[in-house]
């Protein structure tokens, strides 16, 4: 994985010092509230219901297990003993105090991490496809580029104060597995006819209140044009985007309102004066270098089939149910992907204790050449593990309370932190999905269900996806009293849509009951193999309605 | 109010003349608006000029008359509005204005270094700001990853320079 | 008759406290100074001199009523913010206190 060099570690000492003065000046009164709150979240620093929280970058999801064991160790010093993986590849610490985050934030520093841009109205921390690099169905390793855009994205002194967040994903791989539809930019890996790599460019997608799918605004970006072209997609926004109005803020407003066509021109238009006049053209040595960091661990000389592990298999019946939800298909021979399920049976979705988190970093020095991905589905994953370690690895989980055999099922739920913790939220979130997974803990019907997304946001927002859930729960305040609006059919993969709200929201307490309804239709109405969303995009709303509504 | 300008805090000889003042003689800084209604008028008058544009008026519509100002005032009308970064990046790299860019509004130390980066090089600054501070803020961050219109050698030009010297 | 207290979150460490007589601060919803009707002017300017003098980060107002089982915030709300997250009745202002932490949505 990337390693910083002499500039980055200076940039982001640098950047801690800035901070701790900011924050004394804070203290001291130099700072009003109103001033110093746009700088602390420009440092991912909140204020939350009960205390303040911090969000940390894991840059597009890559983390080393001597890293982990540093985000134990803060959990427990200053926090109160665990954080929570988020949707957008950052983990988040509930209760640090305003004094002791410069502090925490110099121990982030030693082992090369920082919460740089993970809040505030600038380019966010860029997320990636949790599998990149080791995927077998992979164009391109997007990390090469992720880290590109971390370095220029981190205070980029033109685009430090846009209207609004601005969030990038990458992916490498056919297989979007990086939601990059639903960005701000989305940057997908394509070759063209001369074999040369290069990126389709997808912009104004986006959740929040006004949920959009991106458009395609350059088919083919030459490797070298790419931080060229993001300044001027960038430049053009912050010029034009709204700043009268905070939820018509971001660059999918801008884009529907402008309109495709006159978007794209205006951006071409900007691409090529900024060409002309600043550009940034990737040095292939730049490129190399970067890329150098990200070789393919040494790996062994392994066949596909490995023995013992079918053994297993074939003898270990819960090892087998696991290995079905949790394994991904490598490029490497004899190697496996291990998706980590963070969704115990009733527990909070994301959540991992600093016990789990050292449990993890020892299975990746153990298992999977220290490497671990954090991915937007609030899971981990080893990335490396040879396929005659999985039992080993899953025993190994199992003793940590980390082997739930759930990944892509039913209790695999998105949330959001909700009115528990989160400021906005109109209803909480992780009591309803602790209520579902209990509901479905049954594994043999989990795994006769099969795939099923189920995402969960306390509020429009959006932060638990809800949009892009085969089924999405969306917490609504009706007259002071939480209740819950479902949508269907969403999908955050390259077959991206938005789901169809199904009627009026149930209350708290008729939100299991209502999943339960859905999934018995979907039971009945599924032909031969057919996924839910499958089955949705066939049969349409209206018998899960039906059901839904039938005693009203 | 005084202006930081090249590592000193000194006295604005400049007057900002309002939209319905008499005109007076020496350097004054008019809107964008009182310049394009009474161009004529102001371009013949003996002493320096300098316009103001807010944060939602455009470099291009003076970048035909760059070379009649000696100075371009770019307004922040909050801190948060970061328009004038573009703004001020164009009208140094795009339409080349060599004269004075000075930063006006609600200019807070903590985006000076942001503003330097985008061509800035006055700032007008509150009664009672000690320059040292403002001077610490443009040293803080010493490592450049972007290109802008300060020319700084960003991080990546210089990792290509060390390696092909050694 | 409305009830209103002030609250809002200390700087230092940004936990929830509550307007208390004598412009002090605590974290105990029933030792707060409650204001009848709408005579909440004078408490909202000392909250404002707590913030001149930052110990605490934008006070409001909340509307309590005092029950049988004691005070209570009226919006769901701020009844979390006065005890913690319900999900982790080991953590915020209820830790220590006995609860059930079954997995269940209960309704506030
Ligand atoms: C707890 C404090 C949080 C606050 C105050 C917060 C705030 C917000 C706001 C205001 C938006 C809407 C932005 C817009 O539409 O312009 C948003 C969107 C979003 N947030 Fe959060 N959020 C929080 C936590 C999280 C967490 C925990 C996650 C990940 C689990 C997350 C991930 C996202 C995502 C993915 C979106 C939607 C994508 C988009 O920006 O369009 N946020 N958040
Ligand atoms: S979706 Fe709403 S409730 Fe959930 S974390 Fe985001 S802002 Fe908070």
């Amino acid at each position: 994985m990337y390693r910083y060099d002499e500039f980055d570690h200076t940039l982001v000492a640098e950047r801690v010092t800035q901070f701790r003065d900011q924050v004394r000046r804070r203290v001291a009164g130099e700072l009003t509230e109103d001033e110093f709150k746009p700088l602390r979240l420009m440092n991912g620093l909140y204020l939350q219901l009960h205390a303040y929280m911090l969000r940390v970058a894991v840059p597009y999801g890559v983390l080393s297990a001597h890293q982990m064991r540093r985000l134990a160790h803060i959990a427990r010093v200053y926090d109160k003993g665990y954080g929570h993986f988020t949707t957008r590849q950052n983990i988040q610490y509930n209760w640090p105090r305003l004094e002791e985050v410069p502090d925490l934030l110099e121990e982030l520093a030693e082992v090369e991490m920082h919460a740089i841009q993970t809040s505030g109205n600038c380019i966010r921390n860029v997320t990636a496809d949790q599998f990149a690099g080791v995927a077998a169905d992979e164009i391109d390793d997007p990390r090469v580029y992720a880290e590109i855009i971390r370095q220029w994205s981190t205070l980029h002194p033109e685009f430090s104060f846009l209207p609004r967040k601005f969030k990038i994903a990458i992916t490498g791989a056919p297989n979007d597995r990086a939601a990059v539809k639903v960005h701000d930019i989305g940057l997908r890996m394509v070759r063209n006819e001369a074999d040369e790599p290069g990126f389709e460019v997808i912009v104004g997608g986006g959740q929040g209140r006004t949920p959009m799918i991106g458009h395609v605004v350059r088919g083919f970006l030459p490797v070298p044009d790419l931080l060229t072209y993001l300044d001027a997609v960038l430049r053009v926004y912050n010029q034009l985007g709204r700043r009268d109005n905070l939820c018509k803020a971001r660059i999918k407003i801008l884009v529907h309102e402008t309109g495709v066509d006159e978007f794209t021109r205006l951006v071409e238009e900007e691409f090529a004066a900024m060409s002309r006049e600043s550009p940034q053209v990737l040095p292939g040595g730049e490129l190399a270098r970067i890329r150098a960091y990200f070789q393919p661990p040494a790996y062994r000389d392994l066949r596909e089939a490995a023995p013992t592990l079918d053994l297993a298999l074939a003898t270990d019946r819960a090892f087998a149910q696991w290995h079905a939800a949790s394994v991904s298909a490598h490029k490497q021979p004899g190697y496996a992907i291990v998706t980590i399920s963070l969704k115990p049976i009733g527990g909070i979705p994301g959540d991992a204790s600093a016990e789990e988190m050292e449990a993890v970093a020892d299975l990746a020095e153990r298992f999977s050449f220290s490497e671990i991905r954090v991915t937007h589905e609030q899971n981990l994953v080893l990335p490396d593990v040879a396929k005659e370690n999985l039992h080993a690895v899953w025993q190994g989980l199992k003793a940590a309370g980390l082997a739930t055999p759930n990944v892509g099922l039913v209790t695999d739920i998105i949330a959001c932190p909700g009115l528990d913790y989160c400021n906005l939220a109109n209803a909480r979130s992780i009591p309803i999905a602790q209520e579902i997974s209990e509901r479905f803990a049954d594994l043999d019907r989990q795994h006769d269900i099969g795939e099923l997304k189920v995402k969960i946001s306390g509020c429009i927002n959006a932060c638990g996806h809800h949009h892009v859930g085969h089924i999405g729960i969306l917490g609504v305040d009706k007259k002071g009293i939480e209740h819950y609006q479902i949508t269907l059919g969403g999908d955050a993969t390259e077959t991206a849509a938005l789901g169809d709200i199904v009627g009026p929201a149930f209350s708290g307490e008729k939100v299991t009951d209502a999943v339960d309804t859905i999934v018995a239709v979907y039971l009945e109405q599924r032909r031969d193999g057919e996924r839910f969303l499958e089955t949705y995009r066939r049969v349409g709303l209206a018998p899960f309605k039906e059901k839904l509504y039938a005693s009203r | 109010m005084p202006l930081v300008k090249d590592d000193a805090l000194i006295q604005d000889n400049w007057t900002r003349l309002d939209d319905d003042a008499a005109m007076i003689d020496g350097p004054v800084v008019v809107s964008l608006e009182r310049w394009l209604n009474e161009r004529d008028v102001l371009a013949s008058r003996n002493g320096a000029l300098g316009v103001v544009l807010t944060s939602h008026e455009t470099p291009e519509q003076i970048a035909g008359d760059l070379d009649r100002f000696s100075l371009v005032c770019l307004e922040f009308p909050k801190f948060t509005d970061g328009r004038a970064y573009s703004h001020a990046r164009k009208l140094r790299e795009r339409f080349g204005f060599k004269g004075e860019l000075r930063a006006v509004g609600n200019v807070l130390r903590d985006q000076f270094l942001f503003m330097q980066r985008c061509g800035f090089d006055a700032f007008e600054v509150a009664e009672g700001t000690a320059l040292e501070d403002w001077l610490r803020a443009t040293t803080e961050i010493s490592v450049a990853y972007q290109s802008a219109a300060d020319r700084r050698a960003t991080a990546m030009a210089q990792r290509q320079d060390a390696c092909s010297t050694s | 008759m409305t009830c209103s207290v002030v609250t809002a979150n200390r700087l230092d460490d940004g936990a929830v406290v509550y307007l208390a007589p004598e412009g002090r601060w605590t974290g105990c919803l029933d030792a707060a100074l409650v204001a009848r009707d709408d005579a909440t002017e004078p408490l909202m300017a000392m909250a404002e001199r707590a913030v001149a003098d930052r110990l605490v980060v934008t006070p409001y107002l909340i509307a309590v009523e005092d029950g049988p089982k004691g005070r209570l915030a009226s919006h769901i709300k701020e009844r979390i913010r006065a005890t913690g997250p319900t999900v982790r009745l080991d953590l915020g202002k209820q830790a220590g206190q006995t609860g059930s932490t079954e997995a269940r949505y209960v309704s506030l």
